[in-house]
């Protein structure tokens, strides 16, 4: 990154730290969506952008961490600092066992993506069933009231919830720029791009393949925890719904598959957009459902046909803020 | 007798899956040829469904003479795509035409859900009550004549892609798209041609559907699912485990919706994709690559 980029960076880092002071509730809660889906991107990227395993079943790992750190907290008391690392297990455990599934049996491209829609809709259906997790009807965290900021057990003021997503989305970034740079991110890269050619030279694939998995799920579930513990309600409708792992993939590809950045910027641009148009179409009366998913819908077709590699990428040569293609990272 | 009970459970779920088959059949011949994964399946479908249902209100066109005009206008529709769009991506990665046609999937299902809106319509034919007594077996009207549409139109595909020069040349495409073009083949035209008939088909495969179902926009995602489940457990690429696929996914759905509950019915479609995918990852019917 030129040292244009990194002060731009910085600059935005700055932005968002100090946003909560200018900004009101509305536009905090936009940030605080805007932030969780550019976490969830990132964690989705890492298998997808950087191991090129395509997942469409990531609400499955969001419910698993949220039903998890949710259940817990509810039924046992357990605050969410000790149960994410329940919520982490079991979704990893989860993406494991699909991972071992697939790469074992050698199911690849479309039809590992179809497994992991496949997994995800039974944990749809099974969760609707478990009224331990209270059934379809939904599961609820009991609304704190004004007792202050209590980050032990992460109840509080909005202003709360926001340093907390927005510290896991710098976390996330860090950790996929270690990883990336690491040897397992340099194999990760190799099994991407040549599998073949990687096994030649001796990478163990199945190991690589399910460590991205790992990892991916692991942070994904944390994502859960956030919301659940967030919005205080969790329905298996939502959760693990199809729509939902879609949403979750959509930031990285408009941003930028594979890129630290792209799905940061994909998460701002999306978001924002839609909040705009939902005021537009309220705005004009010309109230229609189905318009907004309209729009969303030629809008991820105009960008897949003239921006196949994301936004990012190429905004980041127009700027100036990489050295050069490929080396945003 | 409960023996009577099962045989009719399982005869009408058996019908009902030869339409999913049917449905299927479109997306396989789709990913056969062109290599590309119909990710708007079940929204062409649906909109199938729409369109017969639109005949029928409009015209008091039974869906079954509505079949053939909604695969005419699906046909053209399909056509449109693989040559205006999804042409251009037959060479890129995998996730690029997934996403494609996602973006392609939402605009179909929220188009139809601002010009129809959520709520569901049926078709009323004047054999809807209709039951038919074969032997122990005591079957709907509708039930049989859905099926034995989905059947008609499975054997004009076979026989159009053994026996015509067009079908060969599609099938050739399929095997080797290079050696293809080298005899002189036109690849463009022919993807558009599959395509087309892909969208036809489960657009034929929507209409006899009405009869069976209530149209609602909000189907389309889970037939899209459906479409795949039945692909891969009876084999992508092969025509005849569509059919198969589609029957085996029927009568399970109607065997667990009695025996268990209704709402799990799909849960017994995933759990016999998930075994099909880890035991014979290449289908029933399905040739190892």
């Amino acid at each position: 990154m030129t040292g244009r980029g990194i002060v731009l960076l910085a600059l935005c880092g700055a932005l968002l730290l100090a946003a909560p002071m200018v900004a009101d509730r509305y536009v905090l809660s936009v940030l605080t969506t805007v932030l969780w889906f550019a976490y969830v991107g990132q964690a989705w990227n890492v298998m997808m952008g950087f191991s090129g395993l395509l997942s469409l079943g990531h609400a499955l790992y969001v419910g698993l961490g949220a039903y998890a750190s949710a259940a817990l907290f509810v039924h046992f008391g357990i605050g969410p600092w000790a149960g994410m690392w329940v919520a982490m297990l079991a979704a990893t455990a989860a993406g494991c066992f699909i991972g071992f599934l697939g790469f074992r049996f050698g199911v690849r491209g479309v039809h590992f993506a179809l497994l992991t829609i496949a997994f995800a809709e039974v944990a749809r259906i099974g969760f609707d069933h478990l009224q331990w997790f209270g059934g379809s009807g939904g599961f609820f965290i009991p609304v704190a009231g004004d007792a202050g900021n209590d980050l032990l057990n992460l109840r509080g003021s909005p202003e709360l919830f926001y340093y907390v997503i927005l510290a896991l989305v710098l976390a996330a970034l860090a950790l996929s720029r270690v990883l990336l740079h690491s040897r397992l991110g340099y194999q990760w890269l190799a099994v991407r791009e040549e599998p073949e050619a990687a096994e030649a030279v001796g990478v163990d694939l199945f190991r690589a393949r399910i460590a991205a998995v790992a990892v991916s799920s692991a942070l994904t579930a944390l994502g859960g925890v956030f919301q659940a513990f967030y919005f205080n309600n969790l329905f298996p409708e939502q959760v693990f719904s199809m729509g939902r792992s879609i949403e979750i993939i959509l930031p990285a590809i408009v941003g930028g598959i594979g890129t630290l950045i792209g799905p940061i910027l994909g998460a701002f641009i999306l978001t924002p957009l839609g909040e705009v148009l939902t005021f537009l179409i309220e705005a004009t009366g010309f109230d229609l459902p189905g318009l907004k998913q309209l729009f969303y819908g030629v809008a991820l077709v105009v960008i897949v046909v003239y921006r196949p590699d994301g936004v990012w990428p190429w905004l980041a040569a127009r700027l100036g803020l990489v050295r050069r293609r490929g080396e945003d990272a | 007798m409960p023996f009577d009970y099962y045989l009719n459970i399982a005869a009408s779920g058996l019908l009902t899956g030869l339409v999913y088959g049917l449905a299927a059949l479109g997306l396989s011949v789709i990913f056969g040829v062109v290599r590309v994964v119909n990710f708007a399946h079940g929204e062409m479908m649906v909109a199938g469904m729409y369109g017969a249902v639109l005949l029928a209100s409009l015209l008091g066109l039974d869906p079954i003479l509505a079949a053939p005009i909604v695969a005419a206008v699906l046909f053209a529709f399909g056509w449109l795509l693989q040559r205006g769009l999804v042409n251009r991506f037959v060479e890129r990665p995998e996730h690029m035409q997934f996403i494609l046609l996602l973006g392609i999937a939402t605009i179909i299902l929220n188009a139809m859900l601002m010009l129809f809106g959520p709520d569901s319509r049926n078709v009323m034919v004047p054999y809807s009550f209709d039951t038919v007594e074969i032997g122990p077996l005591l079957l709907d009207a509708v039930r049989l004549r859905a099926g034995a549409g989905a059947i008609v139109v499975t054997v004009a595909l076979f026989a159009f892609f053994r026996f015509s020069r067009t079908g060969k040349a599609i099938r050739a495409c399929a095997d080797n798209p290079l050696g293809a073009r080298v005899v002189g083949l036109n690849i463009d035209g022919l993807y558009a041609l599959t395509f087309g008939i892909g969208a036809g088909v489960v657009g034929i495969a929507g209409a006899l559907m009405t009869l069976l179902v209530d149209s609602r926009p909000q189907l389309a995602p889970e037939y899209t699912l459906l479409s795949f489940i039945i692909v891969i457990v009876g084999g992508l690429g092969s025509l005849p485990g569509a059919l198969l696929g589609g029957m085996l996914i029927g009568f399970s759905e109607a065997m667990a919706g009695f025996l268990l509950d209704p709402s799990l019915k799909s849960l017994f479609s995933y759990g016999v994709l998930i075994v099909v995918l880890l035991l014979r990852p290449q289908g029933l019917l399905g040739k190892r690559s």
